[in-house]
């Protein structure tokens, strides 16, 4: 049992020079469990975190291939925020962000939440409108919006392009205080030591190559290091989604693409917000160490490569320089890619399959990072009462073939689109 | 950079296509009223990891659609044809 973190344990430790304990066991696997949880991501971390804390159940095993952390909690641009206008989206990620709020103590793990606000840029009227009306559906859901005109965004963000011939002028933003940035490793990590003081067994290594089943039942999961029999089997491993639901004999609506990001070379603090492009999808913020932390969209094709297209390099940081001029002359140090899970409305997945005992979690398309806790949190309820909570109803894996498709952007429903 | 063999304008940089997904899918029949069939033809990808035979539209050079094989897993391209029957005009 690891000890609690604390100012006094601190002192305790550096005065004595005791090791501090490891966070979490390494666990065997046991021949059966309660529930399987089938990746260790920050999703699957938190299902069992919140299986075992709000549901009582703590025969729980998280199956990581790898090692945790490895996979897109580690892979993403670490943002926070709830700024989202369809009925059900709006209550989901507002969820989320209070998870986020008290996750630290929750937890007893410094998660790092920084809560610098967010702003979406406006470049235009009718732009302004439509901010507007996602400003008062937060507004009248109890979360913190402000709308901003363009001399309020020079006040907060001068550093940005107000030139005359700026190509995307700006006209306002919508403002989220609450909205922010977290360290994403201690995510994962916070996850694991407190489901593993509540009993969580954490298997890394653990490759499953097959689910057990009886009729259209599934029992449990075969693993390169044996079989595991289940109560209940939930997947949640997003980038490799199809693939895991394939040995279940599963057929998804997900496609999975390419999302990088980049960091540059660190400089002192002046980026002090999350700021959202409006006339691209691109994002940059701030990390402690000082390099700019931003991304776009996805590279446009489907492939696992883990590694990125150079033209995309190009129009993210076109972007970039587009927003904040000052920086054209910053190196990039570090860019990667992560294996996104893509859905037809851009809307992820909570809940239930066609298989009895067997529950799904995936399809994240950009938002898996800032869903970690509701997701844990939603599909902890499912898999614990065999039905969907309110807040993940509209999440269900069949909502196409019933005409429900979930598409917060209006985009229309185009996989390599959203 | 993945690199398109176009049987019309040679090997071109992807960023002349359109991606255009998954060539594999056999779609319905266009007077079918099988729902199921649409949805998993519209909705369910396979989504390989592996070989994948996909359409691409060389929108800044011939604008033809190509079916083209490339492995998911490495990026690797093969061969791409033209995606309507040879015999068509």
């Amino acid at each position: 049992m690891p000890s609690r973190y604390s100012a006094l344990a601190l002192a305790r430790h550096a005065l004595t020079g005791k090791p501090w304990a490891r966070a979490w066991r390494s666990a065997d696997p046991k021949p059966s469990y309660d529930v399987v949880i089938v990746g260790g991501g920050g999703h699957g971390l938190a299902t069992a975190y919140y299986l075992a804390a709000n549901h009582g159940v703590r025969r729980v095993a998280v199956i990581e291939r790898a090692y945790i952390g490895s996979g897109n909690v580690g892979r993403n641009t670490t943002l926070v925020r709830s700024n989202y206008q369809l009925d059900g989206n709006t209550q989901f990620f507002e969820h989320s962000l209070q998870l986020w709020e008290g996750l630290s103590h929750e937890l007893n793990f410094n998660v790092m939440l920084s809560q610098r606000g967010q702003v979406v840029l406006a470049h235009g009227p009718s732009q302004l409108d439509v901010l507007a009306r996602k400003g008062n559906i937060m507004r009248l859901n109890g979360i913190d919006a402000e709308l901003l005109a363009r001399a309020d965004v020079m006040r907060l963000l001068p550093y940005l392009d107000y030139s005359p011939t700026s190509r995307f002028p700006i006209h306002g933003g919508l403002l989220q205080r609450r909205a922010g940035t977290v360290r994403h490793d201690a995510v994962a990590w916070g996850y694991a030591r407190a489901a593993d003081a509540l009993g969580v067994d954490i298997v890394e290594n653990c490759t499953v190559t097959g689910f057990t089943r009886d009729g259209d039942r599934v029992t449990g999961i075969e693993t390169t290091r044996g079989a595991i029999a289940a109560g209940r089997t939930a997947i949640s491993v997003a980038g490799h989604s199809s693939q895991v639901a394939a040995l279940a004999g599963l057929r998804l609506p997900v496609e999975s693409h390419l999302l990088q990001a980049f960091v540059t070379e660190p400089v002192k603090p002046f980026v002090d917000h999350v700021i959202s492009f409006g006339a691209e999808l691109f994002y940059i913020s701030q990390s402690d160490k000082g390099g700019l932390v931003f991304g776009g969209h996805i590279d446009g094709f489907n492939s696992y490569t883990q590694r990125g297209q150079l033209p995309k390099v190009q129009s993210v940081a076109q972007c970039a320089v587009a927003l904040i001029p000052g920086i054209s002359r910053l190196r990039l140090l570090r860019h990667w890619a992560g294996i996104q899970d893509m859905t037809p409305d851009g809307s992820p997945f909570i809940g239930r399959t066609p298989l009895r005992n067997l529950y799904f979690n995936g399809g994240w398309c950009y938002q898996g990072f800032k869903a970690t806790p509701a997701a844990g949190w939603c599909l902890a309820h499912t898999i614990a009462h065999d039905a969907e909570h309110p807040l993940n109803r509209h999440l269900s894996l069949d909502r196409f073939e019933r005409g429900n498709g979930f598409d917060e952007y209006g985009y229309g429903l185009w996989t390599y689109r959203q | 950079m993945l690199r398109i063999p176009c049987p019309h304008c040679g090997e071109r940089d992807f960023t002349e296509f359109r991606y255009g997904g998954d060539a594999s899918k056999i779609r319905p029949r266009h007077d079918s009223t099988d729902a199921r069939a649409w949805q998993e033809h519209v909705f369910l990808f396979d989504n390989p990891r592996g070989p994948h035979r996909e359409f691409w539209q060389h929108v800044l050079g011939c604008r033809q659609w190509l079916v083209l094989e490339r492995d998911t897993a490495t990026n690797a391209v093969g061969a791409a044809r033209l995606a309507r029957p040879p015999e068509l005009p």
